[in-house]
């Protein structure tokens, strides 16, 4: 008996020891290329045409990977400051449009209502990428070309059809009680919005700020189609110029900091709130 | 009053209509407002331009069908069709071979798996564009990782340049996506998964159902759903697939592998020649919207099964 019982236990481990091989195998292969990228791009200016072999520094701690970034365009913290001031933008503008949109169609009835809604989701079914040849006259029409608010207005429009589903979702949840309540005690319209109904639809505001502030920070055809002037380029957009290389040598410690500068702060916002990140993506794919 | 009855009630009886009207138009108009000038517009505005041989300077000409009588006739048009639609079947098939796998290891709670999905998950988060230009240098002759490794591994010549045939710079690509997308597709097919009752499971067990059947005959069937979504999320993502190729290959060796989107953007924003872009624009709309019907079918058959 006792021998049975010791031969399940062992299998056990072993199956256990699989499981966990197999997983730290895994985290490895999808964690190892930006470990290596981000560590590399901390080696001397000297080792950085070199493969990275060991991956760390080996000579001591060096920034010339940054400097030399640095030195490409309007200098590498004006494209950061572009490339954040678009995806904060971005994540600011869509969540006031989309929770008001998101009141509107949960709390009130009008005209067309069902049709504009319809509309608004319907616009997921094209996808940017034929619409950017007029977009780009429009956009010069508007006088909205080759700047980063134009490139920012647009990026909240892709945004608005998951963003405006998300927050009637998130309106359709709070009890109609609560409002009447609030009423009851004198708040209105915009004032019962911001001071009674943001706390309850937060969670769905965090969810929709997250995906703008990713995807427009990470988005890479229209800001190269849209933005004509150096000093403008976000960083994708740099960082593919410095890739091209000049004078046909190619700076590869520039392109190791590049991604590093690129990746860290998704990487980072993902971490942090990952919970609402997991909750958007599902609200996607279930819907 | 239940919540379902309280949430489908008319709001407010009690108000004047017309001026709750009123006040709910106000509410989305800013939302509107954006979706009109940068999205119903430029649409309109795109089957207006492919009338037209429209230059970026100058007045615009109109050509009728002009443009979309070049577009079949263009061969290099044709070539791009070909090269997209043979990545879009290799790159399909390899992130479901992979997330598959991926999605079944990590469903059942066991320790540490909410580490593992989050590793898995993590290159999903980080720019299509990042992606592309962290594998170019990993996959690079001279300052790499890649060429190394592998060459200690005794799977390639050290010296081997990966950007010099089409095979092995495809290979690259296919590579990175993979890395890159696999995360997302196993999260959705994970949600597919965990929605089958586990009784299901069970039952089959005790009637004998080894593991490959159970997951033939139950776990499959019950996912149709699931994998169709994806399917069509990976499909139209491939259809769609731009920022590699620009970034990684620059069109490839002998410009073997320009996608759709990129031959647009090189005739609408390097030759300029924007009304032929909008004309190819409206091509791609059209297969694209063929493929969304095709997805609206696939999954009402899904629901038709039990």
């Amino acid at each position: 008996m006792t021998g049975k019982k010791e031969a399940r236990a062992r299998r056990a481990l072993l199956g256990a020891g699989g499981y966990h091989g197999t997983g730290i195998l895994l985290a490895i292969f999808f964690l190892a290329p930006f470990a290596i990228t981000i560590l590399s791009s901390f080696r001397h200016g000297t080792e950085a045409r070199l493969p990275p072999i060991p991956p760390w520094p080996t000579t001591g701690f060096s920034l010339d990977a940054y400097r030399g970034l640095d030195s490409f365009g309007a200098g590498v913290w004006q494209h950061t400051l572009n490339s954040a001031a678009v995806a904060i933008g971005t994540a600011l503008l869509t969540v006031v449009v989309s929770l008001l949109a998101g009141y509107g169609f949960s709390r009130y009835r009008f005209m067309f209502k069902n049709a504009l809604f319809v509309l608004i989701i319907a616009t997921l079914m094209i996808p940017f990428q034929s619409i950017l040849t007029p977009l780009f006259i429009i956009l010069a029409k508007l006088g909205l070309n080759n700047s980063l608010i134009g490139l920012t207005l647009v990026y909240v429009t892709l945004q608005l059809p998951f963003s405006v589903f998300m927050m009637r979702n998130a309106f359709d949840a709070v009890p109609k009680e609560i409002e009447e309540a609030a009423r009851i005690d004198g708040a209105r319209d915009l004032k019962l919005l911001v001071r009674v109904l943001l706390p309850l639809v937060l969670p769905g505001i965090v969810t929709v700020a997250i995906f703008a502030f990713l995807n427009s920070w990470n988005e890479f055809l229209a800001a190269l189609v849209l933005l004509s002037d150096n000093s403008k380029f976000t960083l994708p957009i740099l960082i593919s110029a410095v890739r091209a290389g000049r004078l046909g040598a190619i700076d590869w410690g520039a392109v190791q900091a590049g991604v590093t500068v690129m990746s860290v702060p998704c990487l980072f916002v993902f971490l942090l709130l990952q919970r609402y990140y997991m909750r958007g993506l599902m609200a996607g794919a279930v819907k | 009053m239940t919540l379902a009855e309280s949430l489908s009630r008319p709001a407010r009886r009690s108000r004047p209509k017309r001026r709750s009207q009123w006040k709910g138009l106000l509410y989305i108009a800013p939302a509107m407002a954006l979706v009109i000038v940068f999205f119903i517009l430029p649409v309109l505005f795109t089957f207006w331009m492919s009338l037209h041989k429209w230059p970026l300077l100058g007045a615009p000409k109109f050509i009728g069908l002009g443009n979309y009588i070049r577009m079949l006739s263009d061969t290099r048009f044709y070539g791009a069709l070909g090269f997209t639609a043979y990545y879009t079947v290799i790159i399909t098939i390899a992130i479901f071979a992979l997330a598959f796998p991926l999605a079944i290891f990590v469903e059942r709670q066991r320790r540490m798996v909410g580490v593992y999905r989050t590793a898995i998950f993590m290159p999903v988060v980080v720019g299509l564009a990042s992606a592309s230009l962290l594998w170019v240098w990993f996959a690079n002759v001279d300052a790499g990782f890649l060429n190394p490794l592998l060459a200690w591994l005794g799977i390639v010549d050290l010296k081997t340049n990966f950007f010099a045939s089409f095979d092995s710079a495809f290979f690259i690509i296919c590579l990175m996506v993979v890395w890159k997308v696999a995360g997302f597709t196993m999260i959705i097919l994970l949600t597919g998964l965990q929605a089958i009752p586990t009784e299901l499971g069970e039952a089959a067990r005790i009637d004998g159902a080894n593991r490959w059947k159970r997951f033939i005959y139950v776990t499959l069937p019950l996912m149709r759903k699931t994998m169709a979504l994806s399917l069509i999320l990976s499909v139209t993502g491939s259809i769609l697939a731009f920022d590699q190729f620009y970034i990684m290959t620059a069109g490839g060796p002998q410009n073997k592998m320009i996608s759709v989107v990129y031959y647009i953007f090189n005739q609408s924003f390097v030759s300029f020649n924007l009304g032929y872009g909008a004309a190819m624009s409206l091509g791609l709309l059209v297969i694209l919207v063929l493929i969304s019907i095709f997805q609206l079918w696939l999954l009402r058959v899904g629901e038709e099964r039990p």
